[in-house]
């Protein structure tokens, strides 16, 4: 067993990048997830493990700190929260477009604009649908514990270099502030600059002696190879899509109705199972664990079994529900319930929800 | 003299100059007369002159020099635009012992990417920033950059830099000088055979600092001609920059050994 600590979500997602072997963090700070890099700072990962921490002058630069140090083929990390994620965009688009491996935490807060520091789930669109410009993907991790903050980051890792694509863990400030218990696991080795350049060819450390330099860009101003290019890409994210999908299910053998929920929602979910079982009614849950690639299959086998409803239950106006419809096709009624600008809902507001919009609509 | 065919004339004992091995062949995409080859050139000889051809990492901007890797045979990668000192800086972070560099033009180091050059410049990152200031876009087709004189016509000054309503031109090399993390800064020229060995001096010590481990950040800017941008030919252009840049943008060194020169 690996050792417990009583944590805090961003510290347990700090610790984790130094025992997976992170080679570097770049960050600017931002509520609810300071102590990102606070916590980096204060255990001197460059003592622990050689492992370097940079506080950049804002996230425009943390993210092209990414895009070169990761373009080396080093394990590079963000964080940040949601006005942060917008900044780095642009950034997320190059590296994308680049396929450079890297892994970005959003500890998502209240919007729009510069909205709360409180927990929400409305910035799902934007790290799902693609939040910075061209067609791409990120591969999308939702933890729903502070364990699941610190297990994330080595499977993020592993992701990130095995489709040399961007990866986000998207939690909340809810997720990123509690203290759990977590287990924590090993120190992994970081790999050496020689294991490094044995392993990824394609990175840009170096032209070896009798090859071709390697380049990283975004760039083709050939539209044809940049359509190619893009085909490339999609390949990718179809490989993605049929491989990498995770998701839990929660008393869904019996249900009538299934809300699907993520991260703290579906915390909160499991509760209102809970009284809603109380009262008789046969509800389960869908967690969504990777947002995307998402889920589709294990909906669309509940669609099949005659589920009467699905209730999308996400701290925003309504975003994974399109999702959820989008599988559904309208056999089945989907309704949405969330509160937003950072109020949690609580389980017995979802109960009420499932009952006026499902079973009693 | 006259017994000369052109079989003597090209044995290697008679060669004098050739095209370091580190310029690929690909023709450059500037425009005729364009500074930016010839500054790609020196920064690539001094590299092979330093022996760091597997050694070295260079990031291209956004701008003209976009498709500065097609040219420069080292490992490249592109930035997005202005931020290739943030780039830069975290490859020397992960890579401490390689060399690494940034070539921008003015758009691209002095208006979308300040905030970069001026907090890498700050922290006192070990790369060298290659600087080429035309005092104009001269990818997007000529617009106002941060360094556009006063009166200056561009695309979006079309009647000169107005300076109360646009702002005066900005001394970004001045200004990274008096930054306790610059060791190494300079203004440079390549429109003349003596202006380029200067470049490329200038240039060598710059690479040679960050090799040396020397405590801080070396900056060369190369004032240069944008004869399309400025709608000049490129012999017109190059008198122009002289009588009209230079003045403003003098050449030399600013600051060295981490000492700001003292201006007599
Ligand atoms: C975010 C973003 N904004 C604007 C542009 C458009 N753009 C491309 S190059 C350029 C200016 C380049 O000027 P400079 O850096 O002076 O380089 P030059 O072409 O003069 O060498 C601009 C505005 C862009 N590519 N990206
Ligand atoms: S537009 Fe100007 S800077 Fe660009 S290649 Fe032509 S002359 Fe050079
Ligand atoms: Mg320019």
């Amino acid at each position: 067993m690996g050792e417990l600590k009583l944590m805090k979500g961003n510290e347990a997602l700090a610790e984790a990048a130094i025992r997976a072997g992170a080679d570097a963090y770049f960050g600017y700070p931002i509520t609810p997830q300071s102590e990102v890099i606070e916590y980096l700072m204060s255990e001197k990962p460059e003592e622990r493990t050689g492992m370097v921490v940079l506080q950049a002058e804002s996230e425009v630069a943390s993210i092209n700190m990414l895009y070169g140090a990761g373009g080396t083929g080093k394990k590079v990390m963000t964080s940040s929260s949601s006005p942060g994620i917008s900044l780095m965009q642009e950034g997320l688009s190059y590296i994308a477009g680049a396929e450079i491996p890297c892994v970005v935490a959003n500890v998502v807060r209240g919007g729009p604009g510069l909205g709360d520091i409180q927990p929400a789930q409305s910035d799902y669109f934007q790290a799902v649908k693609g939040g910075g410009h061209g067609d791409y993907r990120l591969i999308v991790l939702a933890p729903s514990s502070v364990q699941e903050m610190s297990d994330f980051v080595p499977l993020s890792f592993d992701l990130a270099f095995k489709y040399r694509t961007p990866v986000m863990i998207i939690s909340d400030g809810l997720i990123g502030q509690m203290m759990e218990k977590v287990e924590l696991f090993d120190q992994m080795d970081r790999l050496t600059d020689e294991e490094v350049i044995e392993k990824y060819p394609w990175a840009t450390n170096g032209k070896p002696v009798g090859k071709e330099r390697r380049i990283l860009t975004s760039l083709d101003l050939d539209p044809h190879k940049l359509e190619k290019h893009n085909h490339h890409l999609q390949a990718k994210y179809r490989e993605i899509e049929e491989k990498e999908v995770l998701s839990e299910t929660l008393h869904c053998d019996d249900a009538e109705y299934i809300m699907v929920a993520y991260g703290s929602s579906a915390r909160i979910a499991q509760k209102t199972i809970q009284l809603a079982r109380e009262e008789g009614i046969k509800v389960g849950l869908i967690r969504p664990i990777t947002l995307w690639p998402y889920p589709k299959k294990e909906i669309e086998k509940y669609v099949q079994k005659g589920i009467k409803g699905f209730l999308s239950v996400e701290m925003s106006m309504g975003q994974m529900v399109e999702d959820i419809r989008l599988v559904v096709e309208g056999r089945t009624k989907v309704e949405h319930f969330g509160r937003v600008g950072g109020v949690i809902h609580s389980p017995e507001e979802v109960l009420e929800a499932l009952k006026q919009k499902l079973i009693g609509g | 003299m006259s017994g000369l065919t052109v079989q003597d004339i090209v044995k290697p004992e008679n060669l004098v100059y050739k095209k370091t091995d580190l310029m690929t062949d690909k023709t450059l995409s500037y425009c005729p007369g364009c500074g930016h080859g010839t500054a790609h050139r020196l920064i690539m000889e001094v590299i092979e002159e330093l022996g760091k051809e597997h050694e070295t990492i260079g990031v291209a901007p956004v701008g003209c020099s976009v498709l500065a890797y097609e040219f420069m045979n080292v490992d490249m990668q592109e930035a997005a635009h202005g931020r290739a000192p943030a780039v830069a800086t975290a490859i020397k972070r992960v890579w401490p012992g390689k060399v690494v560099f940034t070539y921008q033009g003015d758009g691209d180091l002095a208006a979308i990417g300040t905030a970069e050059t001026i907090h890498a410049c700050n922290r006192g990152e070990k790369i060298v920033i290659v600087f080429i200031n035309n005092g104009i876009y001269g990818m997007t087709g000529g617009q106002m950059a941060p360094t556009t004189l006063p009166g200056m016509k561009t695309s979006t000054s079309p009647y000169g830099r107005e300076v109360v309503a646009m702002g005066n031109p900005l001394k970004i090399t001045e200004l990274v000088a008096q930054l306790p993390g610059t060791y190494f800064v300079t203004r440079q020229a390549v429109h003349t055979a003596v202006a380029v060995r200067k470049a490329k001096k200038a240039l060598k010590k710059a690479f040679q600092n960050q090799i040396d481990g020397k405590p801080g950040l070396s900056f060369v800017e190369i004032v240069s001609n944008c004869n399309s941008g400025w709608k000049m030919t490129p012999v017109d252009a190059n008198i122009w920059m002289e009588e009209n840049m230079f003045p403003f943008y003098q050449l030399g060194d600013i600051k060295k050994d981490g000492q700001l020169i003292e201006k007599k």
